[in-house]
């Protein structure tokens, strides 16, 4: 069989990078902004709005429960949605070593069209080009996108001892899901990444109450709790029993010896809300697709550290991750 | 999978801490030393001290199996590296060790060597029989838990024929640190945590030196109610005088241990003098490759010899690995030496003593 395939022509800006952005790109993103392939975007848009970027490297490209390209998406749109932002406009840019399949290549574009379709936001702009395939063999994707604010959940300020955290969904299930699908491991995994978008949360629960919110994605549950603490003079007390997690991903964090509470997320956002509202909050994300799993976990303290009473009633300081995960002896 | 949680209910585990403090006399301490990386990262993900009476002391002992290759042998991995043009597998605990004069495996693979992370020994094995063209040295570290797969590897590579595929022989086996524990005058252990892995492999025997002299050896699975109830089986067993092996992990241990396995390390391995950190030179306490294996035998074949350093200046691992000092009173603990920047190996494994101090408690 004669597999298409991505080549340098494909980058040079040529017909072939023309082909390839109006047969697949364009084709695919619905909204007449990027079918206009001007040099830049128009957008209007008014009031005071959010600018998110993030670039996105994971290897394999497909992995349970999502790919690439849908994640390319949330991840962009999500760091917007606990921003308090609702996502806009998006752009998305690509980086394809020479040789990719043009087949694979075309269910990444397809799954970031339907999520972004998903979240409603629309891809207005972007770009192709080609790398020689040993800098990398799986695509990188670039998205930035653009909200219109509805709260601002970064400030550090408003956080007070006492308020509750909640965590909209069980945790560590994308990380897992990358190291399980790792052929090396031979596992029959079951474990699916939590790859989604945290809009449809803030969608449902509005603002009121939530004093500050932030995406658990690398470093997990514990960067986010630590990188508030650094900020503030208190910290947090956790509970572990509250703590929502598979109980297959709680075995493979346990083989590989990683603590559940620095793997990576992709559908997790950390909340801060206020004690009296935290219940009500609660109950509207768990009424989500991506929240029914939701639990409130622990409060805001007075001691500037952060630490978890564990199921047997003992105390312990979550850790701060350090570096890349390394999976050890086994 | 059932039984797992069940060894995590929390009411059981309340119950037995409940019975660890009723039987305790307030006027004696009770010294544990768990000798598993393991067991040390269990007993702080579940807080297990802080729920203890305030004399029962654990102490961890020589079982991080990154802590305890010594420092010649982590030199080693980096002299073939400038040697050779090779690639090192290696598991990925052993990628912040520094080498002595500073620099890790990770910062070497930043400058474009070829050094790959392995989850287990037959990967490493299918990686080399996948590119023939290329060389490959696979760091086998470890106790007897993790020696068998070592050995399997070995022995799948000449199966296969590969002759691009070589060892670091590094496994380190438990009962002659436990003899050396024993005849270490400061030890002041009453008794011991015994590793669940290593005796899954091992079987009971190994340890009947300790109640021979007069220690408590309960072995112990990795749970909070496993510990718990082995902590008190080492309790009662101080409390009366009366020491015995007892196997508290029998859902996984047996008596005789997993004949398999040890015939697979009779196959492959022959007993040979091994450098511990912080320890020394322990007579019959490595395992390396036997005449009929050792053409896979990376220190032969690219001329290599571990040197005698045992440990890295400035660096007390040694003395946190006996259980004389606790990790916070070696003054480079957070302090010149973080889980970031490592200076040495106790901080570089999540199952280091210093780590897991560092990580898990304030
Ligand atoms: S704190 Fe660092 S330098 Fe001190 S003993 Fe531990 S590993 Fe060695």
């Amino acid at each position: 069989m004669n597999m298409k395939k991505i080549t340098m022509a494909h980058g040079s800006g040529g017909k072939a990078t023309n082909d390839l952005i109006k047969n697949l790109i364009v084709e695919n993103f619905s909204g007449s902004i990027l079918g206009n392939l001007g040099d830049s975007a128009y957008i209007n848009l008014c009031g005071d709005l959010a600018f998110s970027s993030d670039s996105f490297v994971v290897q394999p490209e497909f992995f349970p429960g999502g790919d690439i390209g849908e994640l390319s998406v949330y991840g962009t749109c999500n760091d917007l949605a606990v921003s308090g932002a609702v996502p806009m406009y998006l752009s998305f840019s690509l980086i394809l070593p020479n040789g990719y399949i043009m087949d694979d290549l075309e269910k990444i574009v397809k799954s970031a069209a339907k999520a972004a379709d998903e979240v409603g936001i629309e891809v207005v702009c972007g770009d192709t080009k080609v790398i020689n395939s040993h800098s990398s063999n799986t695509p990188i994707i670039n998205t930035a996108g653009i909200g219109v604010m509805g709260a601002s959940l970064n400030d550090y300020s408003k956080i007070k001892p006492g308020d509750k955290v909640i965590l909209t969904s069980d945790i560590a299930r994308h990380g897992m899901a990358i190291f399980s699908a790792r052929k090396e491991l031979e596992l029959e995994n079951s474990i699916q990444s939590d790859c989604g978008n945290l809009y449809s949360i803030f969608e449902k629960t509005g603002y009121d109450g939530i004093k500050f919110s932030r995406d658990a994605t690398r470093g997990g549950v514990a960067a986010v709790l630590h990188e508030i603490s650094d900020k503030i003079s208190a910290g947090f007390y956790l509970y572990e029993n509250m703590i929502p997690i598979q109980e297959d991903v709680v075995y493979l964090c346990e083989f590989l010896g990683f603590d559940p509470l620095v793997v990576a997320n992709e559908g997790v956002a950390v909340i801060i809300s206020e004690a009296k509202k935290a219940q009500k909050i609660l109950n509207k994300i768990r009424q989500t697709k991506m929240g029914r799993n939701a639990s409130i976990v622990g409060e805001v303290y007075e001691t500037n550290n952060v630490v978890m009473e564990t199921k047997i009633g003992g105390v312990r300081t979550v850790e701060m991750p350090s570096g890349d995960l390394l999976p050890r002896i086994c | 999978m059932k039984l797992t949680v069940d060894f995590k209910n929390p009411e059981l585990a309340k119950s037995l801490i409940d019975k660890i403090s009723a039987e305790v006399f307030d006027e004696k301490s009770y010294n544990i030393m768990e000798i598993c990386g393991t067991h040390t990262v269990s007993i702080f993900r579940y807080g297990i001290r802080s729920v203890l009476p305030e004399n029962v002391n654990l102490l961890s002992g020589p079982g991080c199996p990154v802590c305890v290759t010594s420092q010649g042998e982590i030199d080693a991995i980096f002299e073939i590296l400038a040697k050779t043009d090779i690639c090192v597998l290696t598991f990925g605990d052993l990628m912040r060790v520094p080498g002595s004069r500073g620099e890790s495996l990770e910062d070497m693979q930043s400058e474009g060597y070829d050094i790959r992370v392995v989850l287990s020994p037959l990967d490493a094995v299918d990686i080399a029989e996948k590119e023939p063209d290329r060389n490959f040295v696979l760091v086998g570290i470890g106790f007897e838990t993790t020696a068998p797969a070592i050995a399997a590897s070995v022995v799948s590579a000449e199966e296969r024929s590969l002759r691009n595929f070589y060892l670091l022989a590094y496994n380190k086996t438990m009962p002659e640190v436990i003899k050396f524990l024993l005849n270490d005058s400061k030890l002041n252990v009453d008794g011991f945590l015994c590793p669940g892995h290593v005796s899954v492999v091992t079987g009971e025997e190994i340890y009947f030196s300790l109640p021979e002299n007069n220690k408590a050896a309960v072995i112990a699975g990795f749970e909070p109610v496993d510990i718990l109830s082995s902590i008190l089986y080492i309790i009662y067993q101080i409390n009366r005088n009366e020491f015995k092996v007892y196997n508290n992990y029998s859902r996984a241990v047996r008596r005789e241990g997993n004949i398999k396995a040890k015939k697979l390390l009779e196959e492959v391995f022959v007993k040979c003098t091994a450098s511990w950190r912080g320890i020394g030179q322990l007579k019959n306490s490595g395992l390396c490759l036997n005449k009929k294996y050792e053409h896979f035998d990376a220190l032969k074949v690219f001329d290599v010899d571990p040197r005698p350093a045992i440990a890295k200046e400035g660096c007390r691992c040694g003395e946190v690995l006996k259980g004389y000092i606790l990790p916070k009173e070696c003054s480079m603990f957070g302090n010149g030496c973080t889980p970031e920047k490592p200076f040495g190996p106790c901080m570089v494994s999540t199952e280091g003593a210093c780590a897991a101090y560092f990580k898990y408690s304030s």
